[in-house]
């Protein structure tokens, strides 16, 4: 469970995040849309600790984040962020292998290797567990991350609920694969109860059919949090996004 | 990271590393024998003094050069791992941050000012001139490159700046070579081209402690340098605090560095391709790298040490312009054949 407690952060005199406060519960999907520079990016950052906010608060189990080290931070919370390019050519496996790293000292030990193998699995990378990364598609280095982020929350933590934070997780993935991750993410939360799974996403679709509550930001501001029926609809998406669209099915 | 691959690599390397040591100890000027050898070590070990010249030559002069090599090889060759994985960057060299620069500047100011100045502590006078110039430009380097907010100081902006403090440093070398006479301007230019002919047991010493000990250390980071290959925020997403890793490797890196650079000169090119040459044989992981690079670093040095002997010989080369000589073709030629994607 996480909470946003008067939630602001400023930079050179322009909101970013403008007072946001709300409580995103475990077991759920919580997805976040918005307009470009609505602040959904920056969310998440200051929900991983990367920015920190001006004034207010992130409490996950009620604990404040920034009294949490950036290591007891990476063992129940995964983060996927956009853009991710390696430095150096890596096999796949490599790859994978580094979201088990806050979890062992030098070298890996049986039950991180297992979960590696079943992450790979889940995502169908495990075949191309010995290329580089580096010639991989954008989609199948996409996957790849989604293994890497899945292995690094894969088994609970005593005392701790797990937290997965995923910034545009869908990007350069065709439509098959956007269905299919979703409904992964889906399964798997269904098995992990005290997981709580944030996202970004841009389609409507996919953020109806999927979601458990919907944050629609605007102007760094939250324009409507709660559940996908009471916040997503023609009128709400006028509002936030200045289009005009059709509702064709309902919404559970 | 292929377990199985790594330990047959390390080994040839170990093999390799021990038959170019031996040819190293045995030819040069003075060609030694086995027997030579033999009762040159009976000698130290019966406590008795060596009387014959060529024992003496093995004993004092060749052995400690060949040593030398092998420990400041490995010093550059980490060195180069290190600086690669820190700034994520393959065109990285552990001279980057000013260390060398500043140690050939503390090397050429003693040349040529010492005696104005009177610095005078014997033999080790050069050294830690060189370890003073080393240490001076890579902390400079650093205290500017930290940014006025936060004080942090990105990768990138640490890059240019010690590009800018190099430049600095090595126009210093320019102007102090510039005002010296011919004999002083002469040993700038042999120091900046770096040689192990005047190696020496008390140097060594000191340069196998300060290398071996900084390998060892540099062992227990390289976890968190493969996460950073994902890059700065995505490693600290992994838990590591990426401004401690910062100051410990660079901390590494410029002693390591600057120790061996204070007794050997300035030497290019090894602690570029070594790591390279790792990485296209076995892939990144930098567990791997640094102590492979060690074995690597330490023979590309001693080879090069050889040529540099025999190839004019009675007369020696300057080492650097043999590892250059032969690492630049070598390193072309396997930069084609290879599938070495970026």
């Amino acid at each position: 469970m996480i909470q946003l407690a008067n939630l602001s952060l400023k930079k050179s005199g322009k909101n970013l995040i403008d007072d946001v406060s709300l409580k995103f519960n475990h077991g759920k999907m919580h997805l976040i849309l918005g307009p470009n520079g609505a602040g959904k990016s920056t969310l998440v950052k200051l929900m991983s600790g990367e920015l920190k906010p001006n004034i207010g608060q992130v409490l996950i189990d009620g604990q404040e984040l920034e009294k949490t080290s950036f290591k007891d931070q990476a063992k129940y919370r995964a983060v996927l962020s956009q853009n991710i390019e390696l430095s150096f050519p890596l096999r796949v496996s490599e790859v994978v292998m580094m979201g088990r790293f806050p979890h062992y000292e030098s070298s890996p030990k049986p039950l991180d290797l297992e979960i590696c193998e079943e992450s790979m699995k889940l995502f169908r990378v495990d075949e191309m567990r010995n290329r580089n990364y580096l010639t991989l598609s954008g989609g199948e280095k996409q996957r790849v991350q989604f293994a890497r982020v899945f292995a690094q929350i894969w088994t609970p933590l005593p005392g701790r609920s797990r937290l997965l934070l995923l910034d545009e997780l869908l990007t350069f993935l065709d439509i098959y694969y956007q269905y299919d991750l979703m409904q992964k993410i889906r399964d798997f939360m269904v098995k992990n109860e005290d997981l709580t799974v944030i996202g970004v996403v841009h389609d409507m679709n996919i953020a109806a059919k999927f979601a458990d509550t919907i944050l629609l930001l605007k102007d760094a501001k939250v324009f409507a949090f709660g559940e996908t029926k009471n916040t997503l609809n023609a009128s709400t998406i006028y509002q936030v996004f200045q289009v005009k669209v059709e509702q064709y099915f309902e919404v559970k | 990271m292929n377990q199985s691959n790594s330990k047959v690599i390390g080994l040839a390397l170990l093999v390799i590393l021990i038959l170019i040591s031996l040819f190293s100890v045995k030819f040069g000027a003075v060609s030694i024998s086995i027997q030579e050898i033999g009762n040159a070590f009976t000698h130290l070990i019966q406590g008795t003094e060596i009387t014959d010249l060529n024992e003496r030559i093995f004993m004092q002069i060749r052995l400690p050069r060949v040593i030398m090599g092998i420990f400041v090889g490995a010093a550059l060759a980490v060195g180069g791992v290190l600086m690669q994985a820190l700034f994520r960057n393959p065109i990285v060299e552990p001279g980057l941050i000013g260390t060398s620069s500043g140690a050939a500047f503390g090397a050429a100011f003693y040349f040529v000012l010492g005696a104005t100045f009177k610095l005078n502590l014997g033999e080790w006078t050069l050294p830690i001139a060189a370890c003073l110039g080393g240490i001076v430009s890579t902390m400079l380097v650093f205290y500017l490159s930290q940014s006025k907010n936060g004080g942090k100081s990105s990768v990138v902006s640490l890059l240019l700046t010690g590009i800018a403090i190099n430049a600095l440093f090595l126009s210093g070398v320019g102007f102090l070579s510039y005002i010296a006479r011919d004999p002083q301007a002469r040993s700038i230019t042999f120091w900046n081209l770096g040689t192990l002919s005047g190696a020496y047991w008390e140097g060594l010493l000191i340069v196998a402690i300060v290398t071996t000990f900084s390998i060892l250390l540099s062992l227990r980071y390289a976890k968190q340098l493969n996460a950073l290959m994902l890059g700065e925020q995505e490693a600290q997403l992994l838990g590591i605090s990426i401004f401690q890793l910062k100051i410990k490797i660079l901390l590494i890196n410029v002693v390591m560095v600057a120790v061996a650079t204070a007794f050997v000169g300035v030497i290019g090119f090894v602690g570029l391709i070594v790591p390279h040459l790792l990485r296209m044989i076995n892939g990144s992981d930098n567990r791997f790298l640094i102590w492979s690079g060690a074995l690597l670093g330490a023979i590309v040095l001693t080879a090069s040490d050889l040529t540099a002997r025999l190839i004019l010989s009675p007369a020696e080369l300057p080492i650097g312009i043999v590892t250059s000589l032969i690492g630049v073709p070598v390193f072309i030629i396997l930069l084609r054949r290879t599938n070495y994607f970026f």
